[in-house]
């Protein structure tokens, strides 16, 4: 009946029901988000067909730099409630005969990847900041006279058996460095292990014979 | 877009005529925008953040005194590799005290290198897991992804004609080959596959065959 009314307005669309969702999918996203640790080090690993994930938690992690530069970082355990890092640190300290305080113990759990000697260990905990921390990075001893990595990889497994390891090498690392830390490993009775590496697709059938 | 209006009263129109008529409208686009920025970034590197791994697994170190197993002839294929993005290979074993010693041959990463080689050597498992994959795919047989993988597992572990390769990394090597070769193993289904130091014998074999490389050219 009669004519059809025109809007003098541009409808207004109620967002409400919108922003409301955006928002719990935003606080469900970032309550979820595990941040991963700040590296010590850039590494640009080799790719490959492997698409089984990182292990979340109890990984013991060796990265090897292009510069052959050894690191090593272990995780805290379940939530970060284990203060697995802690007690390897106190009995590193106990192996090589240094003493922490429990503050630096409690600092040393906070921190990420490290590639220093034990004698290097108190200045690093202690340095003001990252940029500082990044320049004392020489790589963890592993010569036969001092191998500061085999012990670090022994006593963090007589704390928590199963750890995975987890091994970061870079692509231009050379294998020399990555077969000394493996054959370390494998001392360790570490015979099974991961290489980090970045999923690459490839498909092959037999008409490419 | 997005906004919260309100009415102000609109019955009460009485003494005070200076009081706000319009409804204060807030403007909630900047907020939006920004919950959905944020909620993309979340979003994204929740997905993404997770590396992947690829498994191996070593022998246990054998004592000084074990004597290292014996690889069959007939099924070894030798890979060494020199740096460079450069493999060779020969096949069987090179025994000094048994000459000739086997020919070298030269190849490469890419897809027509050293994957077809181990491929035509591999051919029968391959074959075998390519079906089984194809039948899966194609529904012919239905089995649990699981599954899938112990059954390809099962052929590696009965595989008794397919090559023995041995890994040899010369020096100079960057981890980068390494990773290369152990993934060429899993993409071609190698049953059998060993990291090996090279030895002396091969050494020199390796040092020759780069002198008369170079030197034709």
């Amino acid at each position: 009946m009669g004519k059809i009314k025109m809007h003098k307005s541009p409808p207004r669309i109620d967002m409400t029901p919108m922003v409301d969702l955006f928002f719990l999918l935003l606080i469900f996203f970032i309550l979820t988000a595990t941040f991963r640790a700040q590296e010590a080090v850039q590494v640009d690993t080799p790719s490959s067909v492997s698409n089984k994930t990182t292990p979340e938690q109890h990984v013991i992690t060796i990265s090897v730099s292009k510069d052959n530069v050894v690191f090593f970082n272990v995780d805290n355990g379940i939530d970060t409630s284990e203060h697995l890092r802690g007690n390897i640190l106190r009995a590193m300290a106990y192996q090589y005969q240094m003493k922490f305080t429990p503050a630096e113990v409690k600092k040393f759990e906070g921190l990420a990847s490290f590639g220093l000697p034990m004698d290097k260990m108190k200045d690093f905990i202690n340095a003001k900041d990252t940029e500082e921390r990044d320049a004392m990075h020489t790589g963890i001893p592993m010569d036969s006279t001092d191998n500061q990595l085999l012990y670090w990889i022994r006593l963090s497994r007589s704390y928590y058996n199963d750890f995975d390891v987890a091994l970061k090498g870079d692509r231009d690392a050379d294998y020399k460095t990555i077969k000394k830390v493996i054959d370390i490993l494998q001392d360790n009775k570490v015979n099974k292990f991961n290489l980090t590496t970045n999923l690459e697709d490839v498909d092959v059938t037999l008409e490419n014979l | 877009m997005a906004e919260i209006i309100q009415n102000d009263g609109g019955g009460k129109q009485k003494g005070k005529r200076r009081a706000k008529k319009h409804s204060t409208h807030i403007d909630m686009t900047p907020m939006v925008d920004l919950a959905c920025l944020l909620l993309t970034f979340f979003i994204l590197t929740t997905a993404f953040a997770k590396a992947k791994v690829m498994e191996i697994v070593l022998p246990e170190k054998a004592e000084k005194t074990e004597k290292a197993p014996e690889v069959d002839t007939a099924r070894a294929l030798n890979v060494i590799l020199v740096g460079d993005d450069k493999v060779l290979w020969y096949n069987g074993l090179a025994n000094p005290a048994k000459p000739p010693l086997p020919t070298l041959h030269e190849t490469d990463f890419s897809d027509d290198g050293i994957r077809r080689v181990l491929l035509q050597r591999n051919k029968e498992v391959f074959t075998l897991i390519a079906q089984m994959n194809e039948d899966v795919v194609t529904g012919k047989i239905e089995m649990p992804r699981d599954s899938i993988d112990a059954k390809r597992k099962k052929f590696l572990r009965e595989d008794r004609k397919g090559p023995v390769v041995l890994i040899k990394a010369g020096e100079n090597v960057k981890y980068k080959n390494v990773v290369d070769i152990l993934d060429e193993m899993s993409i071609t289904n190698i049953a059998l596959y060993a990291l090996v130091d090279i030895n002396d014998v091969e050494k020199k074999m390796v040092a020759d065959h780069l002198a008369r490389t170079t030197g034709a050219e």
